[in-house]
């Protein structure tokens, strides 16, 4: 069943950057891209356990703080090691002034 | 008197699970995001700059050293030459491993694919080595990058600055890998996945290694290892000279950065071939930071680190007693205050998370 959930507002994230969101005992990261998209991913980078919104964005990526795997955070995919799995992404959606995600 | 075993694979690497040591909780200085943003900014133009310094140096290095042939003028020129390959290299392998010396990511994998070649050390080995020590930083029987350990020995640290080990070690690994084989302890940290890349380009270097000895051997000429090779060990002694300091004489088996790692203000000099690694906490502490942006991490974070030996000879100074002292005292390591408006030092909690 579908299940949106207002994680915060569309202006709580930059252009180019990323805010973390915790919600029943999970994290996500939510990320703005540089043409003003929003995006969701599962928060904790999948090497280590390691929260990507301390990362940094380019464009439509997130690059791990901590080993600098960089990942595309529309499809999840991830680009350079260490990490090799995906990320896991969720549907996003702005509704007067406040994202969604579909968890 | 507790020893330590540095083995990956040994008793200590699960101690240091056990004992809480293998975890994301370490001590980071409070920065405000768009402070930190700002740091992280990529740009192109201050590698490339220093790159076609580099290798304008080394062209011109190398060629004045071959143009003056059997004079003793081409030994300090050779010298010259060997520092940008074996310890310049060595800045550029870190730097864009990390993926932050370029803006441009093919232009950071370039220059890393050349460095990794030069330094005879395989790009996916060490990227994962690499990982693994900045996950577990100098935390015994985790951390593959250690240079020295407890109790130290001295002769061996004397012979790093040859490259003698390195060299042979970094061939050893070559021929392993081109024969279709890992080391056990790389096979700890590299996913399987990457092997065949690993053994690909082992033997293309090989190859190359191989052509450089039959020219050499054909035109009767040292010129050719001069150039290709044998600067691994007869230029690596600067990287040495700096990479001691990085954690030598500090505490191990801690989760803060403040503790394990040593800042040192250098000459611009060496701070050109090392690439600004002598910021070394700012550097565990926020590695995406590019090497260019460490001065001003520096700056931020003065506040908060112990203040940074003043030269090379000032680091030396303090390293080098206490590592004498460590050969019979292991537990032995230098404990450096924290100035007023620091937060105290983080003593690692028990919650273990291990991944690999
Ligand atoms: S924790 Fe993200 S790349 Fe290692």
């Amino acid at each position: 069943m579908t299940n949106w959930i207002d994680a915060c507002s569309s202006d709580d994230i930059e252009a180019e950057d990323v805010v973390r969101f915790d919600h029943e005992r999970r994290t996500f990261a939510i990320y703005r891209n540089h043409e003003n998209q929003y995006f969701c991913s599962d928060g904790l980078c999948t090497h280590e356990e390691v929260h990507l919104a301390d990362g940094f964005v380019m464009e439509s990526t997130i690059e791990c703080p901590k080993h600098s795997s960089i990942f595309d955070f529309r499809t999840g995919v991830v680009e350079t090691p260490p990490a090799c799995e995906n990320l896991k992404i969720y549907a996003t959606k702005v509704e007067n002034g406040r994202v969604f995600i579909e968890v | 008197m507790p020893s330590r075993d540095y083995n990956l694979l040994g008793p200590d690497a699960q101690n240091a699970v056990t004992n809480g040591l293998v975890t994301e909780n370490w001590y980071k200085t409070p920065i405000p995001r768009q402070q930190i943003k700002a740091l992280m900014r990529r740009s192109d133009q201050p590698a490339l700059r220093d790159t076609a310094i580099l290798f304008t140096l080394m062209i011109g290095f190398a060629v004045g050293a071959i143009a003056v042939g059997q004079s003793w003028w081409a030994l300090p020129l050779w010298l010259a030459y060997g520092v940008f390959y074996g310890s310049a290299m060595d800045s550029r392998w870190h730097e864009c491993g990390h993926g932050t010396a370029f803006k441009t990511r093919w232009m950071n994998q370039t220059l890393y694919q050349i460095a990794c070649f030069c330094l005879i050390r395989d790009p996916h080995c060490w990227k994962f080595s690499h990982a693994r020590h900045h996950s577990d930083t100098i935390i015994v029987g985790r951390d593959p990058e250690i240079a020295i350990m407890r109790p130290p020995n001295i002769p061996a640290l004397l012979v790093i600055f040859f490259g003698i080990f390195d060299f042979f070690n970094g061939f050893k690994r070559m021929f392993t890998h081109a024969a279709g084989n890992i080391l056990p302890e790389e096979a700890a940290y590299v996913p399987e996945n990457y092997h065949p890349a690993i053994f690909r380009i082992a033997r293309i270097w090989s190859l190359i290694y191989l052509l450089t000895l039959i020219v050499a051997f054909v035109l009767q000429s040292w010129v050719p290892v001069l150039l290709i090779g044998l600067p691994r060990m007869y230029g690596c002694w600067h990287i040495v000279l700096c990479g001691l300091l990085q954690h030598g004489g500090l505490a191990d088996n801690v989760t803060d950065h403040r503790l394990n790692s040593r800042t040192v203000y250098m000459n611009p000099i060496s701070r050109f071939i090392y690439w600004n690694m002598n910021y070394h906490i700012e550097h565990h502490m926020f590695p995406l930071v590019p090497y260019f942006r460490l001065p001003e991490l520096h700056r931020a974070l003065a506040h908060d680190l112990p203040s940074p030996s003043h030269s090379i000879f000032a680091a030396y100074k303090e390293m080098l007693p206490a590592v004498m002292r460590q050969i019979k005292n292991p537990e032995y390591q230098i404990n450096r205050p924290l100035p007023a408006t620091a937060n105290p030092y983080q003593k690692h909690t028990s919650q273990t998370k291990a991944k690999n």
